[in-house]
Formats: structure tokens, sequence, C-alpha cells
């Protein structure tokens, strides 16, 4: 296991590159502690994926270094590297047995025969792949190939760091959850170094201790997911992460309250105070989770049409209309809604400000 | 939900049944039909049950000529399926130098047989022929108008130019469709070139080295353009395969009876052949279980 | 358009691919097929499609027996994972292109309904372009824009959305629901996602190795699961299933381990002496009590996933593993020991075959029985 740093990585696919959009990543720090578990999350073409590739050495960076340990890898291939990768798609020998897969990166690194056996026993028992050591591998379903090439990266004891590249796509919902699962227990018990790149914000928050949200080739937010979910630095992590995303409203400050079109919204009033130092276009923001809504007025309610609610089993989802804009609420599944019409409150604590996408720290 | 199903689509394929009955149905009966009768004319045959296909069986002629033909496809396939995956592993991956590559390398499949036949007959010219001449020149005696090793040779040589590139052709494109992903993960693993190549870029040949396999089995145990051209079938019989062997019996001699019950057996060998080959194909590196 | 499947079943070889299925669907719905890979989503949809025929049972399209006819002779159009577009049409011509097939439309025509639908998908500002230069998202639209032009009796959809970015994904949800609302086509969409599933609504068949194991209104459906197998399938994370004996003493009582036990709750006061299994969904077992009724189980943890404002919290109690799902941040270590308290009145019961006995009462709603 290794502590992994970049320093000053910037990627790009086209030979002269001159314009920021030329790059596939723009000009990045950072470090990745050992034993870590990471999520690199973002949409497609944000430049997780070539973050990852130059991680594993797949991809060498047009700027900056990479250091192992502090060692300069920069210009190893990836064998020398000691990474070990999980991609989107399973990658199996198929001409072999489960075995002589799980067996593979050891044969190819002249480990002694009695050693590897031992080290494949081992892992097959901790991914629950003994019934199959004798099988073909290319017989099995998805999520046991996964769990191979989960095994090809665990056999070997010198790993640096496992990269995982979207690896729970061809997996059906229930099984995601039995693999993560497994995955989290693996990375308790051993402690290693995990990075993993996904489009699914479920799958970074539960896999994750630390998430980094990335767009355009850039870093967003480097945060546990609840700081993610609780504080989001920028309205893009805002709107990307939660599900339905934060509720976004542009607005003026009026003393210290948000006007929405005629409604006034209590804020905090040293985020008003710090909102009014910093300037720009205003935006609020506020968690469907944490707006409440209320059959009756309220000090600081504003009134809201409710324009549909959706049940969705163990939570219902309600969509409210405030001046000429839609707000998504969170209300647990007992919640009764009366009439088509109500108060939405937006406490204060959790009522976010951003002056042209980026967050008003409050009480600097 | 009215709808009257329209089977006009039919009508487009018709043409084609109607030339394969007329180019391969009709002639194969035609051919059945005289292996088993002795026909002197329109109203005069004999029926004779399997009397021709005895008398070819024990053909001594027929027996060297088999024997002769399967030597020269067992070569035929040595050479050609290495090679071509061989040519393929080291083309280019993408640019215009692995488009340009790709053309040189599909010319001599563009040249017809006969033409690849006289070119080899004088390029191989032990007095004039550029390689004939070279060969000599290096002090190995080539003359394969008189030596039947020679000829056999030429005309092995002949095939493995002329065809190779169909081979290498096809596994490129094999090659190609093989995800990046497989790759990285061998590059991952540590594994070595051979191992890729073993473990990865093998197995997923397999559908591509079938095709070839097949195409260029059929293609050589029918050879006959290239050694008439080239000899004629000689010196002596070294370079009469089956095809030379058939075309006698059946034009020159105008043996039909035995011509038609030769064709037959020609036929059922080279089905029995492609037989093997798919099923060991099919069956090659699938580990137990 | 009403389709009828009259015990269809598929066979290929030895295997059942679909085994008796029995479904009718009324015109102008919206079905779910739910189920995990290999369930026979697709295989049903190929029959609905035409595109296979069954070995076994009838189909009927209004009353007419359809099982032999083909594609072509069906009013059909399918939408696939993949992103399925002619590759050198524009986005317009790829639209248009049903509507050039068989029917005599006039341009001006064509334009109309291609210009409607290409807004309504929001890729109107696309239509010049070819799909090689779109985002998979705008790709899946150009798609699903094409099947809607047809206007076909019916539409099949068999996971659109699996292949797009999760947020993309929660985004086209929510308009597809719209689109399918505003049209009178019978609609089939497969997926293996029980989020999905109940944010589309409609109805739900639930598939399980080629067997219709439950068909009903969607919400039904996950309130009234009919057996295990389906509260595994239509809950995310599956339902948590407890071991557990029910004693006649006094007026019941329900033994989870040998120093655990609780009185019976109302709901399942019918129920016969003896042993059978308790379903819970995760987000019903909480870390504080709701009522006094609740009934704690101590459990070890063996993992606590956090998703932001969310906590899943893994639990083992002697053999039953327990997953809660919690609102709220809770960190805990491996191995600590936690109460999860369940509700009495959240409880599903299920008999030795797997089968529902008993369910919580539900407030609003009919509940349909199992198919």
């Amino acid at each position: 296991m290794a502590r992994i740093e970049l320093k000053d990585i910037a990627h790009s696919y086209q030979p002269a590159p001159e314009r920021p959009e030329d790059y596939a990543l723009r000009t990045l720090d950072m470090v990745w502690e050992d034993g870590g578990a990471y999520a690199l999350l973002g949409p497609s073409g944000c430049g997780k994926t070539t973050l990852l590739n130059i991680i594993s050495g797949l991809i060498r960076p047009s700027h900056g270094r990479v250091l192992f340990d502090g060692r300069d890898v920069t210009d190893l291939p990836p064998q020398q590297r000691n990474i070990a990768q999980v991609f989107q798609f399973p990658v199996i020998y198929d001409t072999m047995t489960v075995f002589d897969n799980l067996a593979f990166p050891l044969r190819n690194r002249r480990v002694g025969e009695a050693e590897v056996r031992a080290r494949v026993q081992e892992v097959a028992e901790m991914l629950e792949l003994t019934d199959d050591l004798r099988n073909r591998a290319s017989g099995l379903a998805a999520d046991a190939k996964q769990k191979i090439s989960l095994g090809r990266g665990l056999v070997r004891k010198d790993v640096a760091a496992i990269l995982f590249d979207e690896p729970l796509t061809v997996i059906d919902p229930h099984l995601k959850w039995i693999l993560r699962r497994k995955l989290k227990q693996i990375h308790q018990e051993f402690r290693l170094s995990l990075i993993y790149v996904t489009h699914d914000q479920v799958e970074a928050l539960t896999f994750a201790d630390q998430v980094v949200v990335m767009v355009d080739g850039q870093v967003v937010q480097l945060g546990t997911p609840q700081a993610l979910f609780e504080d989001p630095v920028h309205t893009f992590v805002g709107y990307f992460i939660g599900s339905p995303g934060m509720n976004l409203l542009p607005c003026r400050l009026e003393g210290s309250a948000a006007r929405v079109g005629d409604h006034r919204i209590p804020l905090a009033p040293e985020l008003a105070a710090q909102a009014s130092a910093v300037g720009g276009e205003l935006t609020l923001g506020i968690r469907p989770e944490f707006l409440r809504y209320s059959t009756t007025a309220e000090p600081g309610a504003v009134p809201a049409d409710i324009a549909v609610v959706e049940d969705l089993g163990n939570f219902k989802i309600m969509t409210a209309r405030l001046d000429g804009q839609m707000l998504k609420v969170k209300l647990p599944e007992e919640a009764e809604i009366a009439g088509d019409a109500g108060w939405l409150i937006f406490p204060p604590e959790w009522t976010r400000l951003y002056a042209d996408g980026k967050v008003v720290e409050a009480g600097q | 939900m009215k709808k009257i199903p329209n089977n006009r689509a039919w009508f487009l394929v018709l043409p084609v049944f109607v030339t394969v009955a007329f180019s391969a149905i009709i002639p194969l009966m035609t051919v059945v039909n005289y292996s088993v009768q002795d026909i002197f004319g329109p109203y005069n045959r004999v029926f004779v049950g399997t009397e021709f296909f005895e008398m070819v069986l024990q053909d001594r002629d027929l027996h060297e000529a088999l024997q002769r033909q399967l030597l020269f496809s067992f070569w035929v396939l040595l050479i050609e399926v290495p090679l071509g995956i061989a040519i393929a592993l080291a083309l280019p991956v993408r640019g215009w130098l692995a488009s340009l590559c790709l053309v040189l390398i599909a010319l001599p499949l563009l040249i017809p047989w006969n033409v690849v036949g006289t070119i080899w007959q004088i390029f191989a010219r032990p007095d004039i022929g550029l390689a004939g001449v070279a060969v000599n020149r290096l002090g190995i005696h080539y003359n394969y108008t008189a030596e039947p090793f020679d000829a056999w040779l030429t005309v092995l040589v002949m095939d493995v130019w002329h065809w190779t590139p169909l081979v290498a052709l096809l596994c490129y494109a094999g090659l190609r469709a093989i995800p990046d992903a497989f790759y990285q993960a061998a590059r991952i693993d540590g594994a070595s070139a051979w191992a890729v190549f073993r473990y990865i870029q093998l197995p997923k040949l397999r559908g591509v080295l079938m095709i070839a396999v097949l195409l260029r089995f059929m293609d050589s145990f029918m050879i006959y353009t290239e050694p008439f051209v080239l000899t004629g079938g000689g010196p002596g019989n070294s370079t009469t395969f089956l095809s030379q062997f058939l075309t006698t019996l059946a034009v020159g001699r105008f043996d039909l009876g035995p011509a038609a019950a030769f064709s037959i057996i020609y036929f059922l060998i080279i089905l029995l052949f492609c037989w093997i080959f798919y099923t060991v194909i099919e069956n090659l590196g699938r580990a137990p279980r | 358009m009403k389709l009828v499947l009259d015990h269809i079943g598929v066979r290929v070889g030895r295997s059942m691919h679909l085994d008796d299925i029995s479904l009718t669907l009324e015109p102008g719905s919206f079905n779910l097929l739910l189920g995990p890979t290999l369930a026979g989503k697709t295989s049903l949809l190929r029959l609905m499609a035409g595109l296979d025929h069954p070995t076994s049972g009838k189909i009927r399209i209004d009353g007419r027996d359809v099982t032999s006819l083909g594609v072509r002779g069906r009013s059909v159009a399918m939408v696939y994972q993949q992103f399925v577009n002619y590759p050198s049409f524009t986005v317009y011509e790829n639209i248009a292109s049903p509507l050039r097939l068989g029917r005599r439309l006039s341009a001006a025509e064509i334009d109309r309904k291609v210009l409607a639908v290409a807004e309504m998908m929001h890729i109107d500002k696309l239509l010049d372009r070819l799909p090689g230069e779109l985002s998979g998202g705008q790709q899946q639209r150009t798609a699903i824009a094409r099947a809607l032009v047809k206007e076909a009796d019916l539409l099949l959809l068999d996971e659109p959305l699996v292949n797009l970015d999760y947020k993309l994904r929660e985004e086209m949800r929510a308009e597809m629901r719209e689109i399918f609302a505003r049209h009178t086509t019978t609609v089939v969409y497969a997926t293996t996602e029980p989020q999905e599933a109940l944010l589309l609504g409609g109805q739900a068949a639930v598939l399980d190795a080629g067997r219709l194991i439950q068909f009903g209104a969607t919400l039904d459906v996950y309130h009234r699961p009919a057996s295990v197998r389906v509260g595994e399938i239509f809950s995310d994370p599956p339902m948590n299933l407890l071991a557990v004996a029910i004693e006649r003493r006094g007026s019941g009582v329900v033994r989870l381990s040998p120093d655990l036990s609780f009185p019976l709750p109302s709901h399942m006061r019918a129920l016969p002496p003896g042993p059978c299994r308790l379903g819970v969904r995760a987000s019903h077992v909480a870390l504080a009590p709701s009522s006094p009724a609740d009934i704690a189980i101590p459990a070890t943890v063996e993992l606590a996933e956090i998703s932001g404002s969310e906590t899943f919290i893994h639990g083992r109690h002697n053999d039953l593993a327990i997953v809660a799902h919690t609102a709220g941040v809770h960190s805990y270590r491996i191995g600590e020991t936690v109460a999860l308290h369940l509700d009495p009145q959240r409880l599903f019961a299920f008999d030795a075959d797997g089968r529902l006995i008993a369910a919580p009462e539900r407030q609003p709603g009919t509940v349909s029985g199992a198919a």
C-alpha cells in the first residue's frame, strides 16, 4: 500500500493543446492517503477515467508528476507500479479456470507455485469463489467475473492501490449491494488504498470515505459524503449529489433575507452579510431533504402551489411551484398532503447561498 | 392493427435461388447420375452401381495425387496461418501507415490466379527469372522445370505469397475487435507479450482463425490454375494435385464415369476435413468444464 | 390496444426461458416488467413485438389471435438498452425514418410530426447532427423519439436508461413518465431497478427465472409483495428476512431467537403457530424506537455505509443479517453493538413456501392479489 501524490497534473489528448478546453484534465494537485477509500465522481467526459489511468500508468500525463510514497513513478509502466485495476466490463482470461485466472498475476511475476496456491486459496475464500476454482471462468455470471477481476488485484501482496473503473455497471441492483459490501469489508479488514471511478452517486457515497467531484476536467470538491451532501461548495455539487439534487433558486438579497419573486426567505444574518460583501449573481440552494412543508402558515414560511406528489414507496417527493420555479421536497412515506397549496419553510441552518456558482461561506 | 402480411420480399431472393439451383444442385445431380451409370449415348446407358467408385479408389495414381495434395495443404496451413497471424500482429494499429500497409498487403489478393502462375513462371526461371537466378547464384541448385521437388516448392511459395495476406487481413480485423481493457488488464497483471498473445489474442481470434483455416484449406485443396500454368502438373507428376488429376481423367481421357465418382469422393473428403477442422478449433483451448 | 398473453411458454432445448405466463395489458396502460437479469424480460418483450414466437400458449391483440404473426404484421415500436440509430442519418432523418416506410405522408406532415416529437424529447436543436456527434443521452433521446413518432399501438422499452449516467437517468425518468402519460399507446417498460419502477408507476409485472410471480398496480405490488422473492426483487436494498417461530401463548408471541421474542402484532393474529419468515424493508429498521411497541434487536455492526444524508447499517443478530436504512449520518465501528428497532406493524409474514400470509395494513389504495 502506498500514499499517492499527484503534483501539478494536467492531460490533453491533443498533441499541441492551446485553450483550456483542449485539456481532458486541467491542472490539479492531489494526495491519496495510504489505506483510504476514495471515489472519483462526475458525469461522462469529466476526466475521471483519464485521472484514474494516469494513476495506473496506462496514460502518461502531459504535465506534472505522479509520486508513490514519494518515489517518482511518472515514467513507469503499469506493471512496475504495483497497482491493480478493475474495469467496467469484466476482463477475464476465457481459456483459463478461475484458479488460473487468479494465479495469473503471480505466475507472471515468477512466484513459487506453493505460494501461488496459498494466495489464490486465501483470495478465493475472501471473495467466496472457492467452489468455482476448478471451473472455466468464461461460463460464470457477470458478478462472479468482476470478483475474479478484483481477485487478480488482491492476490498480489505488494499492490499499492486498487483502482476501479465503474465496476458495477453490468451488475444487477441486488447483487451490487452484496459486491459493494464485500468490497467495503475487504477494505476495512486489510486497509487497502482504493480509488473508485463512477458516475453513480450512490456507489460513490456509500463506497468512499472521501469523494472527489469532477466536472469538465476540474475537481470541484473533495470531501466526505456528509460534507458533499450538507455543504456543497459549488452549485454543480449541489445538483449532482443527492437524488433529486439540491433546489437552486436565483435570488436577490434584501436585508437578511433572500428575495425570490415576491417572496422573502429568511437567512442566517452572518450569511446574508457575507453574501452582500461577496456580490455577484446569487443563487439560493436547499436540499429537498431539508426543505419543510407545512399545511399552515408559520413565521418565515412562504406560500407555494403543489404541482405533483410522487409516492416512491419508502418516501414521497412533492414538487412545489414558487414564483414559477419548481422545488422538490422529500417527505416521509406516511406524509399526508392536503389540497394543492401549502407553505414551505427554509430552515436557515440548511439554506445556502452561492455567488456565481461558488458557495458563500458564512461566519468569516 | 389491420395489416396484410407483406411477403413480397421473398421474390427478391428468388433469382439467387434459381441461380444456385442451376449452378450447384443440377450439376451435382448430373455428377451423381454419371457416377453410377456408364453412358454411351443419349439412349444407351447401363447402371453400374458402385463400380466406378471401386475403380477410382484402387487407382494408384489417385492415391499418389491425394498424398501430394494432403502434404501440400498441410504445409499451406502450417505456413500461412502462423505467418498471417504474425503479420497481423506486426501491423501498425492506426494512422496513415496502417492504411498504407493494409493496401500493400492486400495487393497479391487482387491478382488473378493464372496471372500469379505466369508471374512466378517467369520470376522463378533459373535462366532469366529474378528469383531463379538469385537462388542459383547463392550456390543452391534450383530448376523448377526439371526438379520435381523444386516445382512442388515453387507452387507452395506461390500460394503462400498469394494467400497469406488474406489470413493477415482477417486476423488484423479480429485483433482490432478486442477491447482495450483486455490489454490494459494484462499489462497490470504483468503479462509478457507471449502471455498476452496466448491468453487474450489467440482465444479472441478463434472465430476468425476458423474462417481462415477453412478457406485456406478448401482453396489449397482444390488448387488447379497455378501448377497448371507453371508446369502443367510436372515434371513427372510432382505438381499433379487432385484437381489436375480430375481434369486429366474427365477432359483428357474422357472417362466421365470414374471422373464423376471421383468428384463425389473429392467433395466428401473436403467436407470431412472441414468438419474435423471446425470441431477441433471449436473445442481448442477449452479447459475441462 | 389490449394485449393478452395466454399461458405463454418458450422452451429452448431443455430449458424453459419463459414458463406459463398469463398477462393482460389494458389499452393505453403503462406496464413495467421488473426482474433481475435473465429473468426473461427481454424474451417477453420480443414475444410481444412478434420478433419471436412462443412454443406454447396464445397471444391476442384486441381479441385477435396473433401468436404466429410476425413483427411486420404488428404495430409496435421498440427502444433498446444500446443506443440504436442509423449512423449515416441526421437526427431529423432518424426520427423521420419510420414515417417514410409504408405509409405515404406528405413532406409537410412528416416535418410537423418530427418537430413535435423532437421538441418533446428536447432534441429540436440537434436535428442536423449525426448520431456520432451526440452524447449518450441525446442518442437515446433520438431513439425514443423515433419510437414515439411511429405512433405504434404498442411501445416496448428494454431498460432504455441503463446505459446512461446516473444523473441523466434521474432526469429522463421524470420526463418519460410525463411523455407516457400524454400518449394513449400501450407501453411496456423493462427494468431491474425498484426505484425506477416506483417512479414510473403504472402496473408492474414481477418476473423471476422465466416466471411471472406477481402482477398488479406498482405501488400495490410494492406494499404487498406476494412472495419472499418479490420482496427481494422489489426492494433496494433487498428486503430483510428473519426466520422466526410463532408461539401460541396468551395472545401470541413471535420468537426471534431463544432470548428474544415479542407479542404477535395485530395484523398477524390469524396466523397459525409454527415457523415462518418475517420480512421488513431496510427503511423500516430504525436506530431509535418510534413507539413503545417497537422491538429492539441487539446487533453487531458489520458495516456502515454512509450516503450523504443516509446511512445503511449492516448488522447481525446471531444468524440474522439485517440492513437498516436510516436518515442522517451515523458512524459506527465494525463490531460495535447497536439496537435496531422494528415497528411490528410494519412486518410482512411469509409461510414456509415463501408466500405472503400477512402484510402491514395500508391506508390508501386497493390491494390486488397475486397473479
